[in-house]
């Protein structure tokens, strides 16, 4: 693709944190670059642009993917979710188990929790979950326990919605 | 105590300098060299490219000395007529859009008349390659205790060993990044991620010619520095600053990952040999070290990190005699800079991993070994300081040792080796110690000073330059001034580290924060409880509630209701001595102390070694807020884990950073790291420290290197000497070629 191609603009439409959008991406730019530029959606971070560190995490359609590798047209017709679309209680729980220090690898790590949160797929630990979340700062035993005692106690206050 | 903005980060509502609010900006790019060593013959930009829609700055546009104010002012701020390493900065770029910026830069081409460039810091240097006095070193250091010769001549043991570790990137997952604007004051403002405020400011002072009330310098909420964001910062920030002055308007620059990883500093990379005499009962007589350190191209900060190197290569042992020669060599490498440790684990790799390939040889168990070694109250280290602070060092180990079940696991570990045909188990420990805050006089010549301000609504500001990146500085800075003054912690604020609002308490580096500027704190509490007293007449000193009534009061009775201000300026405790020319005395107030254990297994058909349990067991003073000391700790020994095993730069032709990619420079993920990382702390209240706390930050990544090692050496019986150990290494040492 030449430079003069990449300045092409297409139209999309789609839903981030439920709310519709519509707008004119150019074809060489990155979600991760219209979440942030565009629409101020700061949360998500860029701590790699290609595709390793995952802080860029959000979920496309319920999948988490890395945000700088997802081209903006390819959204077209499709709901993103980011960290600033999170339910409070989500930091709240966190909060207790020392997930976070520097927080720039945070937002993705919520991502990433949430969509074990929704799938809660059998054949995957917490840890193997995070192994696309780079983390710097924590070793990884608070992000892992933060996560896993949220996990539980979300399954908790649902079961209890459910049965009341 | 949680950590105070906590949830702002979990939320994604904590803004780093990318995500501050900005308009009617241009984004900020560098052409860097090509080559390792060279002059500039010219410099060609590409005509596919519109270069009247740009900001072009060189060297030219630089209105104060083309010098970047650190320890020496070697460094330009952009190359004028020579470059020496692969990246350096040459031009600064500026343009609203990015892609286009990203176009310009690519289209600029360097032409380099090249020079023969000194890229193996070990060699030494041939005469064309010699940059720097006779023979290249920044630095030499020398330190002398008792006759070396005569104990190793006297010795029944000598047992000599080289050890080699590599650069290591710091990979915090903010890159470098800065934004600068003019204001309507004429007032230079910067704000961006970075460690130190006020380095920063003299580095803008120096290089733009401006005086302090000419410069802002303001830290943005960081994601992570590790040393990485100490000094570095000064040049980004000049390069930004130097493209708002010209363009008019804010200017960001934003490192991407491929730039941090290639053009900024890094840990120094080590070649130590030690020679040691023992008697036959395992005594150390004599130690004598060399230590070299790649500096890289610009002095930066290495003579404080070869300092320190020094003063640790001794390790936590009694020994009468030492000898220890340090060197830091320019080489035409990137500058080497500042990383957590700060040339302390380079020394702990090599002496720890010598004391177990000393008690192979011996034929006394490792542990055995370090006990019979480990320095006594009253005994005296390397520099002569004399220990005497109560800590039981060979309790610590033991303590160590039992957590990690060490004797039975040993037992079990051969049990398995006996039994499996491809996988082997080892278990090895680290002894060590870290000096906390700055080397010798440092703190001494830094002179700190922390205000606390009581406000007109009865709360309490701190005022420091020191900087929250991760540690907790917030969090531990306001329980200390929470707990001094009886206060609840949501009456305790801390000013943003603005260099136009809170004073000079020194850097936010060396382990020195919640320690030094946290002791300072208090006083500085001492003394507006003080003055609240005599100006409301109390009869006395004045706490909590009383204290918070009594500051209203106070406040409201002064013209313009200005806060009542108190002050501490940094004093040296009484028994602090040091020598700078003779390298002997007290190297530092105090040390913190630890013993680690970590077990391996290492695959024997694909050569990787995974760390299975790892027990870090400290003394470091007051435990200011468990938590957080967990985390720091957790993440260090993860850091080093990488250090040890996988993070390794590799370099091109012209000493350039050849994976500069987090897809091959590979740090930790959580799957190859222990989660189980068995923390332990000893408290022994040092007096000098806020509630009698220690430096924490970087002791632990001294020591788990040197345990991983020695865990290898358990398991596979080979000898490693160089970090990082990766599958490549260990098959070389483990199938020795054909
Ligand atoms: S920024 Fe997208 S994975 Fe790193
Ligand atoms: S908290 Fe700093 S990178 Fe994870």
């Amino acid at each position: 693709m030449s430079d003069q191609t990449a300045h092409g603009t297409v139209p999309i439409a789609c839903s981030i944190n439920g709310r519709a959008y519509s707008l004119d991406v150019q074809v060489n730019e990155r979600l991760l670059d219209v979440l942030r530029y565009r629409l101020g959606l700061t949360g998500t971070k860029e701590g790699c642009g290609e595709g390793e560190c995952g802080a860029c995490t959000v979920l496309l359609d319920g999948l988490p993917v890395n945000s700088c590798l997802v081209p903006a047209y390819q959204v077209d017709g499709r709901s993103v979710e980011t960290v600033e679309g999170t339910d409070e209680q989500w930091a709240a729980h966190l909060h207790e188990h020392g997930t976070t220090q520097c927080g720039a690898c945070t937002p993705g790590v919520v991502m990433t929790a949430r969509w074990l949160d929704d799938t809660n797929p059998e054949d995957l630990s917490v840890r193997e979950a995070l192994a696309g979340n780079l983390c710097r700062c924590t070793g990884y035993r608070g992000i892992c326990e933060g996560i896993k005692a949220t996990l539980k106690a979300r399954q908790q206050s649902s079961n209890e919605e459910g049965n009341p | 105590m949680k950590r105070i903005e906590g949830i702002s980060k979990l939320t994604g509502r904590e803004r780093y300098v990318d995500d501050l609010p900005l308009e009617g900006f241009l984004w900020g790019a560098t052409v860097r060299s090509p080559a390792a060593r060279g002059r500039i013959k010219a410099i060609h930009f590409g005509t596919d490219i519109d270069w009247s829609q740009f900001v072009i700055v060189d060297h030219r546009d630089i209105p104060g000395p083309n010098e970047v104010a650190m320890i020496e002012r070697d460094m330009p701020i952009l190359a004028a007529s020579e470059v020496r390493h692969a990246h350096e900065a040459i031009l600064c770029l500026a343009h609203p859009d990015r892609h286009e910026l990203r176009r310009a830069v690519a289209s600029v081409r360097v032409e380099i008349e090249p020079e023969e460039p000194y890229l193996d810091f070990v060699a030494e240097p041939t005469q064309s390659q010699i940059q720097y006095g006779s023979d290249n070193v920044f630095k030499h250091i020398a330190v002398n205790k008792g006759d070396v010769e005569q104990a190793l001549a006297e010795a029944d043991v000598i047992i000599e060993g080289v050890y080699e570790t590599g650069a290591q990137e710091h990979v915090y997952i903010e890159p470098q990044g800065m934004v600068a604007w003019e204001d309507d004051a004429g007032v230079l403002r910067l704000t961006g991620s970075l460690q130190c405020p006020y380095y920063v400011l003299n580095a803008l002072m120096h290089g733009l010619n401006r005086t302090a009330e000419q410069v802002r310098v303001i830290q943005a909420s960081t994601g992570g520095a590790f040393g990485g964001k100490e000094d570095y910062p000064s040049i980004i920030g000049l390069h930004t600053a130097l493209l708002t002055l010209k363009a008019g308007c804010p200017v960001k620059m934003i490192y991407d990952r491929g730039e941090d990883l290639a053009a900024t500093t890094k840990r120094h990379p080590s070649h130590i040999r030690h020679r040691t005499g023992f008697a036959r009962d395992g005594r150390l007589l004599a130690q004598d070290i060399d230590i070299r350190l790649d500096a890289g191209a610009y002095v930066t900060l290495s003579p404080v990190v070869l300092s320190r190197c020094v003063i640790h290569a001794a390790g936590p042992y009694q020994c009468a005699n030492v000898r220890i020669n340090g060197q830091a060599v320019m080489t035409n490498r990137v500058p080497f800079g500042a990383f957590r440790g700060f040339g302390a684990p380079q020394s702990h790799f090599a002496n720890e991993r010598h004391m177990d390939a000393a008690a192979r040889q011996l034929g006394i168990g490792p542990a055995e070994l370090r006990r019979i070694n480990l320095i006594r109250d009253g005994q005296q280290t390397a520099t002569g300081q004399v220990i005497n602070d109560g800590t039981d060092r060979v309790g610590l180990l033991d303590d160590a040792l039992s957590r990690a079940d060490y004797g039975r696991l040993r037992e079990a570990h051969r049990a398995f080796n006996a039994s499996n045909p491809y996988r082997r188990r080892g278990i090895g420990i680290a002894t060590f110690h870290h000096g906390a805050g700055f080397t010798g006089s440092g703190e001494v010549d830094l002179a700190s000073v922390v205000n606390v301000a009581g406000l007109a609504d009865g709360r309490v500001e701190v005022q420091v330059a020191n900087t929250e990146m991760g540690q907790g500085a917030l969090t531990v800075l306001t329980q200390i001034a929470a707990a001094r003054l009886g206060y609840d912690t949501n009456d305790i604020v801390i000013a943003p580290a603005d260099t136009a609002l809170v004073p000079n308490s020194g850097p936010t580096v060396a382990s020195r924060t919640a320690m030094v500027v946290g002791f300072l704190i208090e006083q500085a509490c001492d003394d507006l409880q003080a003055g609240v007293m005599q100006a409301a007449a109390c009869d006395q000193r004045p706490v909590g509630a009383h204290l918070k009534q009594a500051i209203q009061i106070v406040v409201s009775q002064t013209e313009d209701h200005q806060p009542i201000i108190g002050s501490a300026t940094y004093g040296k405790p009484p028994d602090v001595h040091w020598d700078e020319a003779t390298y002997t005395g007290s190297a530092y107030g105090t040390y913190a102390w630890a013993a680690y254990v970590a077990s391996v297994e290492v695959d024997l058909r694909t050569f990787v070694t995974t760390v299975t349990d790892f027990v870090a067991v400290q003394e470091i003073g007051t435990v200011l807020n468990e938590g957080l000391a967990r985390g720091q700790i957790e993440g260090g020994v993860v850091q080093a884990i990488g250090w040890a095993l996988s993070e390794e730069c590799l370099w091109d032709e012209q000493g350039g950073m050849s994976n500069a990619q987090l897809t091959n420079y590979i740090i930790p993920t959580s799957c190859d790291v222990p989660l189980n990382i068995d923390v332990g702390f000893v408290e022994n209240p040092y007096a000098y420290g806020a509630q009698g706390a220690k430096g924490i930050g970087e002791l632990p990544m001294d020591g788990p290197a040197a345990a991983v090692l020695n865990a290898i050496a358990d398991a596979t019986g080979v000898n490693p000497t160089v970090v990082p150990m990766t599958p490549e290494r260990l098959m070389e040492l483990l199938v020795p070629n054909e």
